[in-house]
């Protein structure tokens, strides 16, 4: 995973809240097999509308979406955060996000930050004022810049480190590995199995 | 297996995480936890095992892990080719990942191939006091038995696949109690229904919502399931009831149920999870069984519902300003008009199925309200069975021949219009009652009305054309029934 330390890019103000996987990325589009190629699924359905912002000019390239609470709510697919990310998303910046959705997220390399209500608002007045304008995202300070605005973001700081470090969990979870060994080595004997063990 | 147990009252769920600790996270780091039994379909696996391969990776636990096919199975045709070539392909890599890494997979045909989380508990496999995961947030549906059971993103399928364990954080808990009598007619969807409504779909965003209560208590495993299973839609990372006697009973005997002395064991240990005396949850929410009615969903979020004897409501109902817009996007989409009493809605489909309501028991109580009837004219009704397992057993109890003079459907095993990934969709507008588990938009197909409701209710709607409940249905003579 690629190392996050600052991005700054185009904000997308998308203003809804509730976003749910399904809209981040209908189902049809779960069908492929490949983990890259899903920026044409990003809003497949709402991007049918000429007038949906990310179909407007000044939007063009956006990196930092900026969303109303509870993004990423429903079906657990990754493939959600995968098409934010091959659309070329690096940041999502919200109140309030679904927790498996946020946890996919981490592992992807996009940033997904707490921001309050007001901060909310703020930032889509920002961007109503001057539409394609950019932000930059700090991870180590936690902060997104905006023009004159400066507003701080939570994120978790197991996750930040993680992102920061660009570190896989998989090989972290490895370092365990005796451990693992030594509680399989505990497990009872009624817990289910579901071949056959010699 | 006991490391460092806590000297204070517990929750079940603490429990069951404190029972599966291999690392205590130390300093914010998350604590790693093992799984005792990984659920694997076509949808989110592929990108897991490609990451395995690129790795040189093997499964860790090939014992623990067992694979269905279920998003994309057609209901119908089940012996020919899957002619959608997207589809086929998903269902195709599962089948060459499952023989090279020796995965044991129930392919469409098999006798236990169906919806992953009806399958898992039909044979016996998901039982209390376990940790159960799946590439998919209905996997909550497995906490009805007292396990811990949440859905998991592709990278941590495959990191479970790798490893065995994941790193988490501990959830929250939220205790939900309902006490009291349902009244006839209404079941465990409605109170699952009514508790969304209630704490919103976000209201158990990082928490483990544990039922109890009497009512609770009083259910079904397959009202359990149905309960546990929509805990997502109220944002939970997972649902639980503690297990009993109800549990034990259902479990006896399945194919993968401990037997013998390992029975006498599991038992003893899983009398020992119900949450302790004292047990301090971090929330706590309680519901008057009483007071429900047959519930039903107006909007495009599962919590956005009301009783079905009530009315459409108004955007400006909600005080909330961001509700108030959801909802008046929701009207638009759903075609509806704030003050329209439910009742008056007509249906042009209703859709029995899903991992919420798919079992015999929900097939059964389908029946009994239609049984004697025909369905209303113009609407398409279909019946999917959510296990092929569970086909058989309908079958032998002749509920096939109770939905085909009916009327209806009697489809092959799977998720179908649940999600529409197969050819089981809504067309444009059209608009389902259904006893799925999301009204999103689109969700059954692209421009697609959804309605969440129990399989009373739709049953009920299937006979009459619109939105109602058993009671209202005219008393059929004893020639007819
Ligand atoms: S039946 Fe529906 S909710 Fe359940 S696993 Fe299948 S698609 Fe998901």
């Amino acid at each position: 995973m690629e190392k996050f330390t600052t991005h700054t890019g185009v904000v997308l103000p998308l203003k809804r809240s509730a976003v749910d996987t399904d809209q981040i990325i209908p189902a049809v589009y779960l069908k492929r097999v490949t983990k890259t190629g899903f920026e044409d699924a990003l809003f497949a359905n709402w991007r049918q509308d000429p007038d949906f912002i990310l179909n407007q000019p000044a939007y063009a390239g956006a990196s930092v979406l900026v969303a109303g609470p509870d993004f990423g709510t429903g079906s657990s697919r990754e493939h959600a955060v995968w098409a934010l990310r091959d659309y070329g998303f690096r940041v999502v910046l919200s109140p309030k996000f679904a927790d498996i959705f946020r946890g996919n997220a981490g592992k992807q390399g996009l940033v997904t930050g707490v921001i309050g209500d007001a901060d909310l608002e703020a930032i889509w007045a920002a961007v109503d004022a001057d539409p394609g304008a950019r932000m930059t995202v700090d991870l180590q300070e936690r902060t997104a810049v905006i023009g004159d605005l400066r507003v701080a973001f939570d994120i978790d700081d197991y996750t930040r480190w993680r992102l920061l470090e660009g570190l896989d969990d998989i090989g972290l979870t490895l370092r365990n590995e005796e451990k693992i060994s030594q509680f399989e080595a505990r497990r009872e004997a009624w817990r289910p199995r579901t071949i056959p063990v010699p | 297996m006991s490391t460092a147990i806590p000297d204070r009252p517990r929750t079940l769920a603490e429990k069951v995480w404190d029972d599966h600790l291999v690392v205590k996270g130390e300093g914010g780091e998350p604590d790693l936890i093992y799984i005792d039994l990984h659920l694997v379909h076509e949808v989110t696996s592929p990108q897991a095992f490609d990451g395995l391969r690129a790795e040189g990776r093997p499964v860790r636990r090939l014992d623990l892990t067992i694979a269905t096919e279920d998003h994309n199975t057609p209901t119908l045709d089940i012996d020919k080719p899957i002619a959608d070539l997207t589809s086929r392909t998903q269902i195709e890599t599962l089948r060459r990942n499952a023989a090279e890494f020796g995965v044991r997979l129930h392919s469409l045909g098999d006798k236990e191939q169906g919806i992953v989380h009806v399958v898992g508990p039909q044979l016996g496999l998901t039982m209390p006091g376990i940790t159960v995961v799946c590439g998919d947030s209905h996997t909550s549906t497995h906490g009805a038995f007292g396990a811990m059971a949440f859905g998991i993103g592709t990278s941590e399928v495959e990191h479970v696949l790798a490893t065995q364990t994941l790193p988490l954080k501990p959830f929250k808990t939220m205790a939900i109690t309902v006490e009291g009598t349902v009244k006839p007619g209404v079941s465990a969807k409605d109170v699952i229904l009514a508790v969304i409504a209630k704490i919103g779909t976000n209201g158990g965003q990082g928490y483990v919502l544990e039922f109890r209560g009497s009512a609770i208590r009083a259910l079904s495993m397959e009202g359990r399931m149905t309960i546990c299973n929509m805990s997502i839609e109220a944002g939970a990372r997972a649902g639980m009831v503690a297990p009993d006697d109800t549990t034990f009973a259902y479990l006896k005997g399945r194919p993968h149920a401990p037997a013998g002395a390992d029975w006498d064991d599991a038992v003893a240990y899983w009398r020992t999870l119900p949450s302790d005396e004292g047990a301090v949850y971090d929330a706590e929410v309680f519901l008057d069984a009483d007071e429900l009615e047959p519930f039903v969903t107006w909007g495009t979020n599962p919590g956005q519902g009301v009783s079905l004897s009530g009315v459409v409501p108004a955007p400006e109902d909600f005080a909330d300003p961001n509700e108030r817009v959801a909802a008046q996007r929701a009207l638009e989409y759903m075609d509806l008009v704030a003050g329209t009493p439910l009742k008056e809605v007509p249906v042009d489909a209703v859709f029995m199925g899903s991992c919420t309501n798919s079992r015999i028991e929900d097939l059964r109580q389908f029946a009994s309200i239609i049984r004697g009837r025909t369905k209303a004219d113009g609407v398409r009704v279909m019946v999917v069975p959510g296990s092929a397992r569970v086909r058989l057993e309908a079958e032998v109890e002749g509920l096939d021949k109770v939905f085909t003079d009916f009327g209806a459907e009697w489809r092959f095993a799977g998720c179908s219009m649940c999600l529409g990934m197969n050819p089981d969709q809504l067309a444009p507008g059209e608009r389902c009652a259904s006893t799925s588990n999301r009204n999103f938009e689109g969700r059954q197909g692209k421009g697609g009305r959804t309605h969440l409701v129990s399989p009373l209710v739709a049953a009920a709607t299937a006979v009459l054309g619109r939105l109602a409940s058993p009671s209202d249905l005219p008393v059929l003579t004893a020639a007819e029934a």
